[in-house]
């Protein structure tokens, strides 16, 4: 079993919520991306994604954004990034995934990349701008190496929820904002709605800031995901970040708990 | 094989956020549900001729043929179509689709600024609120376009992140349609994107070369030896050629932008330079390192100034059928200039690029042969930026 779908196994027999946390690689520097990573395991992050910095990351806000170029011009790259996968590993069983543009998979070389994932312990990618009618580009590379490429779903999926949420391998990411899906209509609506087909947990990747938002909209689905609001405290505090990070995602998990 | 939408052989397909998919698949449907519809064509064609003033003449160039000595010589004028380009034949199509799906908000990118003020001129005229987003870079250097976007009732949005060019101006564009999807039209510009674009904006330009083809017809009695275009995203080349291309005698010529030079570091030479990959939504060939980040990449021409090809050109190229030529800036301006003071007629410094190809290629061909060149849009934006480029400062200040 993938370290993905075992822990979230054992989150559901507890009867708890998922956790999921996000850094950009590399943001200050690839060693605190590291030291940020140990740190929010050890305050209750069920899963991390490590995000590998993009020159055009469009389907990202201004804070993810900027997070990447800051990395690009520090000289982070794929083969950088695997590295310190390599070396978690040898800290953490935790899930890791990579959240990365579907470019910077197909230029390394998508069968060389997803052999790499395996021997470094990869769990799991997100491709943010590969839609489910193009998930052949990476699929059957991902599914012979055991590496899980999750599944993305907007309230203006509509009618693709249902074949998206039944396909989904590992967890469902359902992505809005609290702008957009705040109210417990909307609410209730795109979970409703997606927990008909899902046979993953559901989890809300909803650019949250804050407990009050997290103990909400948790309560909606599975578990949530948190990223631009730690890449600000890494913004801000540098590779003083690490502790600050520590303390925010421990909040987050009290509040989805 | 599974064949998949919008696939010229390796290239193309949908590879966009899942927040805007379900709009591409809108788009998809109704563009299937109304590029055969009588009244939309007709709508369509009406506009063409009253309002864009089309057909565009096929003028032959006398002076300039007599001149380089070789081949025959047509300028294709989309130059004089209302707006000042050839992109004012996608526009209109888009927007009278857009108008059929209901919206009322459009949106599109631009470089040198001609498919913006084409947008805004047609968004004006049906009463849609626009917003154009810019390059800080290009607005700087097509400043009388930004005028004319704003003059024309559109927002025009300047972008300052990465290149601060076209490639930015499509981040920013993409991130606003995911932002605002119910409402939003989002109006690209060239044979670009995920499908249904590069099929959907080659149709709506193939006109040129269906033109060129029966203007020919009547004027010459036969088919052209030679058709040349610029190529940035590569909309005019695509609409100047796609006619012909099951015409194996007709050559096709896209001018790419070599800025300073393909060795340079400093170009936007796709064909020449750029390896496959997949961005803005496409299977294509790009401007990119070893770990697939996108090149910075320059030209003088902010039209011209983009990192990546649309895919059915890079089928072309792929295949051979059509040959993809770096022109410097510095060719580009001499052309820019032979052409004003050879036939009286001032290019785009995008089409310039066309012009400088056609410069090397027609003396070597012979006197019964027949080049056309398809001037796709008219230079006066460009008079400050190529003054400048000469050292002379005609600016007040």
């Amino acid at each position: 079993m993938n370290r993905i779908e075992s822990a979230l196994a054992e989150l559901e027999n507890k009867g708890e919520k998922a956790l999921v946390t996000f850094v950009t690689a590399g943001d200050p520097d690839l060693e605190t991306t590291e030291k940020l990573v140990l740190e929010m395991f050890e305050n209750g992050s069920d899963i991390v994604e490590i995000g590998v910095p993009f020159s055009d990351p469009v389907a990202e806000g201004k804070t993810v954004q900027e997070a990447s170029l800051r990395s690009l011009a520090n000289g982070t790259d794929l083969t950088k990034i695997l590295e310190i996968v390599e070396n978690l590993r040898r800290k953490t069983d935790k899930p890791i995934l990579l959240v990365m543009y579907v470019n910077t998979i197909f230029r390394f070389g998508t069968e060389k990349f997803f052999g790499l994932c395996r021997e470094k312990g990869v769990d799991g990618v997100i491709v943010p701008d590969l839609p489910f009618e193009e998930r052949d580009e990476i699929r059957s590379y991902a599914d012979d190496n055991g590496i899980i490429p999750i599944s993305l779903v907007t309230p203006t999926s509509r009618r693709r929820i249902e074949s998206i949420a039944s396909d989904a391998q590992g967890f469902l990411c359902c992505v809005s904002s609290p702008t957009k899906c705040s109210s417990s209509s909307d609410l209730d609506s795109f979970f409703g709605e997606i927990k008909k087909s899902c046979k993953v947990p559901a989890l809300a990747d909803f650019g949250i800031s804050d407990t009050e938002q997290a103990a909400k909209i948790g309560s909606y689905c599975g578990g949530i995901v948190a990223g631009s609001a730690i890449v600000e405290i890494v913004e801000k505090y540098g590779q003083d970040s690490v502790q600050k990070v520590g303390e925010f995602v421990s909040s987050l998990k009290k509040a989805v708990k | 094989m599974n064949v998949k939408k919008g696939r010229f052989g390796d290239f193309g397909g949908q590879y966009v956020p899942e927040t805007v998919m379900n709009a591409v698949n809108e788009l998809d449907a109704a563009y299937e549900k109304y590029k055969n519809d009588p009244d939309f064509i007709a709508e369509l064609k009406r506009y063409y001729r009253d309002y864009a003033g089309r057909p565009s003449m096929l003028y032959y160039a006398e002076k300039m043929s007599k001149e380089l000595g070789g081949a025959k010589i047509y300028l294709k004028r989309e130059d004089l179509n209302h707006t000042g380009s050839h992109k004012i034949n996608n526009v209109l199509g888009q927007i009278l689709l857009a108008k059929r799906m209901g919206k009322t908000r459009v949106i599109a990118e631009t470089g040198a600024g001609q498919h913006g003020v084409a947008t805004a001129t047609a968004c004006a005229l049906f009463g849609l609120e626009c917003q154009i987003y810019m390059g800080a870079e290009d607005i700087e250097r097509q400043s009388l376009n930004v005028y004319r976007m704003e003059l024309l009732g559109a927002g025009v949005t300047s972008i300052s992140e990465g290149t601060s060019t076209l490639k930015d101006a499509i981040n920013a564009a993409m991130r606003d349609w995911a932002e605002n999807i119910e409402t939003t039209f989002y109006c690209i510009g060239s044979v670009m994107g995920p499908h249904p674009y590069p099929t959907m904006v080659r149709d709506f330009q193939k006109i040129i070369s269906e033109e060129i083809r029966s203007q020919l017809m009547e004027k010459e009695g036969r088919l052209p030896d030679c058709i040349v275009a610029c190529i940035g995203g590569g909309s005019n080349a695509m609409g100047a050629f796609y006619d012909f291309i099951g015409d194996e005698g007709v050559r096709l010529v896209g001018a790419e932008a070599a800025g300073l030079g393909v060795e340079s570091g400093k170009h936007a030479a796709t064909a020449a330079k750029g390896s496959m990959g997949i961005f803005h939504g496409m299977k294509s060939l790009f401007l990119q390192n070893d770990f697939g980040q996108i090149d910075p990449v320059y030209s003088i021409s902010a039209g011209l100034d983009y990192p990546g090809i649309g895919p059915e050109h890079a089928m072309l190229h792929q295949k051979g059928r059509a040959e993809y030529v770096p022109i410097t800036d510095e060719e580009a301006v001499s052309a820019f200039e032979y052409l004003s003071k050879t036939e009286g007629i001032i290019p785009a410094i995008e089409s310039a690029h066309g012009v400088a190809a056609a410069l090397k290629i027609a003396p070597q061909m012979d006197k019964d042969q027949i080049m056309v060149v398809n001037l796709s849009g008219r230079g006066d934006k460009d008079v400050y930026s190529i003054a400048r480029y000469r050292g002379k400062n005609i600016v007040n200040s």
